[in-house]
């Protein structure tokens, strides 16, 4: 699957009262998330962000709570994927198990500026950056988790298993 | 090669002898957990799946703690959803309002999580009941999901770090500020994905619930549990609360760890974490006189019953600066019940303290006790983050209950000592 989208950039630290603060978590609709999502870190993101933008931030995005409602609330705002120098783990776990695209790519998170036009492949896990052509390999993913991912989540995956 | 008390708890819980750090396994769940805020998206979730029943009745736990007492229409309408589910799937370990506590605080008290367990709870300090000698981590909903529908879960197997606390502890230092002095000393993402074991003389000797503080703040490290070997304090704490088997189990002495920290203790200060980050350490020293607008004394982190007495020992006599707001907040019905049969429930309001029914509200920023802008908390609770207990440029300090308290009485960051 091959994404393109503009950049969106972020420090260190982002954590998931940040990216979905927990004034907000009387509900899990995504659109409403959505009207909220990084509000804390950036007033204006959930006016700016359009489908398809990429969040691109520094080591150790998503930390704190574990709730879902942030993977859920950036996948409702339409970004297309998340690079980060590295991912705390239950945000990490969580977007797997619901299928919002991330990668760990510290060149690249270091490159990009606010604003650049980005390619991902998410199969390759290679990202071009389309303002200066620089291309960036991102961390692959172990195979179970590709395979969580392929299916479009971990419900799907109990799913399938549960039927064959 | 040996194996870590980690290792060894997810090995048995995968039916292997044996288990490697990074290795993929798929585990059985002695415990499923959820709360208002998490568990309807969990069973959102589930249903997805066309189940007509759960894995085991017995073995998931649903608390509405969060946002309960509901704060609002919609919190109300989410503690429905889990209220309902509870009923329509038979779940036992459904604590309604009268009888929760804030979930890290329950659990345990009730006997439901015990040494050698493996146990996910859609919350992130889950971490908390490592300090049983189980290996408990946060997940999100989906893996809750997942749980309640299968009883099964993968987990990597972590690296661990070993903290070795030796020397004696000072007057007025306990779990919570050991556990922000490691914080303060790896930072915030020091144990990421790793399992973070808590060793040496100081602990062997530390409280219960002291311990369920240092655990509950290894998710403030990055860490994926945090975990203390069970022993005659564990045995006790759990003897007249266990209604199941158990297993104890021990790290070999030829555990491989990635990096073994040691701190001598005896000089430590009490810690308090600035703004906005909980790695953002200081002694108590260096913060004195910084003032506040409010005191929280609570939260799964420090609302249990030693927290409340030594918030007592403070207060006894005491008047609250009239500045100040100060909420204190027993972690259950059993340790408010156990708090104002000691009077100290009687010592808090009559120092012009608010105490309230159990619930996490103030911690996140839900309800009881949020910041206006420009406002500064001393909270005993776990996370400063921005905006976590209210307006985005409101400030929260944390530390430990005897902080809070002397904190509370003089308006402003102070020592135990200096009241």
């Amino acid at each position: 699957m091959i994404f393109s989208g503009r950049v969106h950039k972020f420090g260190a630290d982002i954590d998931t009262d940040a990216i979905i603060p927990a004034r907000y978590l009387n509900t899990f609709d995504p659109q409403e998330l959505a009207r909220h999502c990084m509000e804390d870190a950036d007033p204006e993101f959930p006016n700016k962000v359009q489908a398809g933008d990429i969040i691109a931030a520094d080591k150790n995005f998503g930390c704190g709570s574990s709730r879902e409602h942030a993977p859920i609330a950036i996948k409702g705002a339409g970004v297309s994927c998340v690079i980060a120098k590295s991912f705390a783990r239950i945000f990490y776990r969580n977007c797997i198990n619901i299928g919002l695209p991330i990668l760990e790519c510290s060149e690249a998170v270091d490159a990009l500026n606010e604003g650049d036009q980005v390619e991902v492949d998410l199969e390759t896990g290679k990202i071009i950056n389309l303002r200066t052509s620089e291309e960036y390999q991102a961390v692959p993913f172990p195979e179970f988790m590709q395979q969580i991912m392929d299916k479009g989540g971990l419900i799907n995956y109990v799913k399938e298993r549960k039927g064959s | 090669m040996g194996m870590t008390i980690s290792q060894k708890i997810l090995a048995a819980h995968a039916g292997r002898d044996h288990v490697e750090p990074g290795e993929l396994l798929n585990c059985k769940l002695d415990v499923v957990l959820g709360n208002d805020v998490t568990a309807p998206v969990a069973i959102s979730e589930f249903k997805r799946l066309d189940l007509d029943k759960v894995f085991d009745q017995e073995k998931i736990v649903l608390v509405p703690d969060h946002f309960a007492p509901n704060k609002d229409i919609k919190s109300a309408e989410q503690c429905k959803i889990m209220r309902d589910f509870a009923g329509q799937y038979g779940i036992k370990n459904y604590f309604e309002i009268g009888q929760m506590g804030i979930e890290h605080c329950l659990l345990p008290e009730k006997g439901l999580v015990l040494p050698g367990d493996l146990i996910i709870g859609a919350d992130s300090h889950t971490c908390t009941y490592g300090a049983l000698g189980a290996f408990a981590t946060g997940v999100g909903s989906t893996d809750m999901a997942a749980g309640m529908a299968t009883g099964e879960a993968w987990f990597k197997v972590p690296e661990a770090i070993k903290f070795v606390y030796y020397g004696k502890l000072p007057e007025w230092v306990g779990g919570k500020d050991l556990i922000l002095h490691t914080i303060g000393d790896i930072g915030v993402e020091g144990a990421r994905y790793m399992s973070m074991e808590f060793t040496g003389e100081v602990i062997k000797n530390l409280s219960m619930d002291n311990r369920f503080t240092m655990a509950n703040m290894a998710i403030e490290a990055g860490g994926k549990n945090g975990i203390i070997e069970p022993d005659a304090i564990t045995l006790e704490y759990i003897r007249t609360r266990a209604k199941r088997s158990f297993t104890l189990y021990k790290s070999d002495e030829d555990a491989v760890y990635c990096e073994i920290r040691e701190y001598d203790v005896s000089s430590l200060e009490p810690i308090v974490a600035f703004p906005h980050l909980p790695e953002n350490t200081r002694p108590v020293s260096e913060a004195t006189g910084i003032t506040l607008d409010q005191v929280v004394i609570g939260s799964c982190t420090n609302g249990r019953i030693e927290d409340l007495e030594m918030a007592a020992r403070i207060l006894k006599g005491k008047k609250i600066h009239p500045e100040i707001r100060t909420i204190i907040l027993p972690g259950t019905q059993q340790i408010f019940l156990e708090a104002m049969r000691r009077g100290y429930i009687e010592i808090f309001i009559e120092a012009g303290a608010a105490v309230s029914t159990p619930t996490c509200g103030p911690c996140l920023g839900g309800h009881m006790g949020i910041l206006a802008k420009g406002e500064k908390a001393l909270a005993t609770t776990n996370r400063n983050f921005v905006g976590r207990m209210g307006h985005p440029e409101s400030e929260v300090y944390l530390a430990s209950p005897a902080v809070a308290a002397a904190s509370a009485i003089k308006g402003k960051i102070t020592p135990p000592w200096e009241v």
